[in-house]
């Protein structure tokens, strides 16, 4: 073949970035730094917080340690002086966990009914994505001036709750779609041919097929609002949630009581993390246990 | 296992979408005997599927009656018209087991745990699956996943069961092993099976009916047999394949025979056929199928026998297809006129590309179509 194929053999081939007696290229040892730079710059100033959080009395804010006690913690669960860590803890985990359930409830509702189209479906899409770029602050403010404007007392499970979930109802939602976009309509109908009424079709075959996906949105749900601080700033009312507490207490805390308080805040975010992955393990557990013991029952019958 | 009359007659089946705009299905009406094994063969969106779809009781006709043992079950739910459908791609429960997934009928009708797992046993050795029944359906090979599938419609004890293009999810291989396991499965449970199919082969396979259909509506429905060799127009015979079809105008008509003169051929020689008026100049369509086709040198144009009929054509495409060589000639002003010729004497004679070939038939087995 003697036609030139433009871009092939044409171009000269040392523009290609070639490897080293390594093996590797150049490029890679960059990258692989930049790479160690942006670790450091993402997790340095998080564990330099949880190793400080464990100074002794004398320790201050800063390095060098002096000596390692859980004296900062004892202080952030028994002196009121440090604010109110142990209320705030509560209403932010009880928030959370009413965010999630309905969040978990909404978005499946949310999912099943958006398989098919329906009237004002994208406007009503739209209007759920309008309130996720909303500017957080400002969706916040605009809902605790109606509280007052209404004459409510604001709280964090009124007017916290919903200017929570404006934030937790649209992630969750997209998060489902994600999720039924691999479920397959067929099953659905299979599970009627079969004779299964609408309950048992959503019980049997479509909830356990989405379980691992509403965990999903269930983690989102609740880290979102664990941590959120945007929306809730102005509408959580006289009692502060553990972020709007920690918010406060960089202003007047001036003790290593604060990375103590960042330290507790993560171990919890990791425990319900590792909660709801736990929980996939233990479906699919025991889905397989369950089956080895109809075997068992079957190998029983034969005898 | 027999379970009940699973004889189907479709009446006047309309099915339309957008308040009348278009229509899916356009007045069908069929009957499939009980106990038949029935094809639906057509082209994507020839609405084959929602026929099926309907007589499952997934889709509703705007008009028309579906009956199936002499009751019309339009409106009822599935198990109520004692049909089962197996889905295009098998549609198993991901998340339940072999042997789950096939009692599952069972569950939901509230037997309790022993009984369906003794049933769904007995349907599993049925489908030899015995030593896959705790797997779960991702881990089993399409082949074995289409035997789940049957045996899971098959434990509701249907009198029809409704396959929707049952085995396109498999590969050439399989497919047809798994078509010759599908007819032994419909004569084992003897009951009515409609299938859904666009593969004109996997139909005359293994159909008693093939029913072909084209946008909506039925074009011929009858025997595998009388389908494929007596087809009853052009879009029936270019669709099962194997034929050659002619377009021209009757000439002369005299007793027996008549001569049909198209663009491109004159004066070649077809049957009068039986309860068929002709009349000179009605325009026709014949079918000649490709293996009735025999190719002889020009220069014997006037020797023909008497009872045949013979296009001139140049050859230009050879495919050697092992037991026979399908041979493309440029004839009679259609863009494929077909021979198969047998292999042996294809290599006596060695036709090459570009000769001019007398492609010959006989009369009587032209096919007169409308």
């Amino acid at each position: 073949m003697t036609a030139r194929i433009p871009g092939d053999s044409a171009k000269p081939a040392s523009r290609v970035v070639r490897p080293r007696a390594s093996g590797r290229p150049w490029t890679f040892y960059v990258l692989a730094g930049f790479f160690t730079l942006y670790l450091i710059a993402l997790y340095g100033p998080m564990i330099s917080i949880y190793i400080l959080s464990f100074q002794d009395l004398k320790g201050g804010l800063v390095f060098p340690m002096r000596g390692f006690s859980l004296h900062w913690f004892h202080e952030l669960f028994y002196q009121t002086r440090t604010g109110d860590f142990s209320g705030s803890f509560r209403r932010s985990i009880g928030l959370a966990v009413l965010v999630t359930v309905i969040t978990v409830v909404f978005s499946f509702m949310a999912g099943l009914a958006f398989r098919k189209r329906f009237r004002g479906d994208t406007f009503v899409f739209y209007l759920m994505i309008g309130s996720l770029v909303a500017p957080g602050l400002v969706l916040g403010i605009g809902i605790g001036l109606a509280f007052t404007l209404l004459g409510l007392q604001a709280s964090w499970y009124t007017s916290a709750l919903g200017a929570q979930l404006s934030w937790t109802l649209p992630f969750g939602v997209l998060v489902m779609f994600a999720v039924m976009s691999r479920f397959n309509n067929q099953w659905e109908e299979a599970a009627r041919d079969l004779g299964a009424n609408a309950s048992q079709r959503v019980r049997l075959v479509v909830l356990p097929i989405l379980a691992p996906g509403l965990v999903a949105v269930a983690l989102f749900g609740f880290t979102l609002s664990y941590d959120e601080f945007a929306r809730t700033l102005q509408t959580a009312g006289p009692l502060n949630t553990l972020p709007l507490e920690i918010w406060s207490m960089t202003l007047n805390v001036t003790s290593p009581s604060l990375y103590s308080l960042g330290t507790v805040s993560t171990v919890v975010s990791f425990f319900i993390i590792g909660l709801s992955l736990g929980s996939i393990v233990l479906i699919q557990r025991h889905r397989t246990s369950s089956r080895r013991a109809a075997l068992d029952v079957h190998i029983g019958e034969k005898q | 296992m027999k379970t009940g009359n699973g004889d189907i007659e479709l009446a006047g089946i309309v099915k339309s979408y957008d308040d009348g705009q278009t229509y899916a299905v356009n007045g069908i009406n069929l009957k499939i005997p009980d106990g038949a094994y029935c094809c639906l063969l057509g082209p994507s969106g020839c609405g084959k599927s929602t026929i099926l779809r309907m007589i499952a009781g997934h889709e509703d006709p705007t008009s028309g009656e579906i009956v199936i043992g002499g009751e019309n079950v339009v409106g009822l739910a599935p198990v109520e018209r004692r049909t089962a459908m197996m889905f295009q791609s098998y549609a198993l429960f991901p998340h339940l087991s072999v042997r789950d997934n096939i009692a599952f009928a069972l569950r939901v009708r509230g037997l309790s745990r022993s009984d369906r797992y003794r049933k769904a046993d007995a349907m599993i050795e049925k489908v030899r699956l015995t030593e896959l029944r705790d797997r779960l359906p991702g881990q089993l090979s399409g082949g074995q996943q289409q035997r789940v599938a049957l045996a899971r419609a098959a434990i509701t004890e249907p009198r029809v069961l409704l396959l929707d293009e049952p085995l396109s999810a498999l590969d050439e291989h399989l497919r047809i092993r798994m078509r010759t396991e599908l007819r032994s499965m419909q004569q084992d449970l003897g009951i009515t099976f409609i299938h859904v199919t666009h593969t004109q082969l996997e139909a005359i396979a293994l159909a008693d009916i093939v029913v072909v259909m084209d946008k909506g509506a039925i074009r011929q429905s009858g025997p595998a047999r009388e389908i494929y060799s007596a087809p009853r127009d052009r879009y029936v015979a270019e669709f099962l394949g194997g034929q050659n079809v002619l377009s021209g105008r009757i000439g002369e008509i005299n007793g027996v025979r008549a001569t049909m003169n198209g663009a491109l051929f004159s004066e070649v020689a077809i049957p009068l056929p039986a309860g068929k008026r002709l009349e000179t100049g009605q325009e026709l369509d014949i079918a000649i199928r490709r293996d009735d086709i025999e190719l002889k040198p020009l220069s014997q144009k006037g020797m023909l026998p008497a009872d045949s009929a013979s296009v001139e054509g140049t050859v230009n495409g050879i495919e050697y297809q092992g037991n026979f060589v399908k041979v493309m000639l440029q004839a009679a002003g259609e863009d494929e006129f077909v021979a198969f010729v047998p292999e042996r004497k294809f290599f006596e004679e060695n036709l090459a590309i570009g000769e001019k070939v007398l492609a010959v038939w006989q009369i009587s087995h032209t096919q007169v179509m409308a």
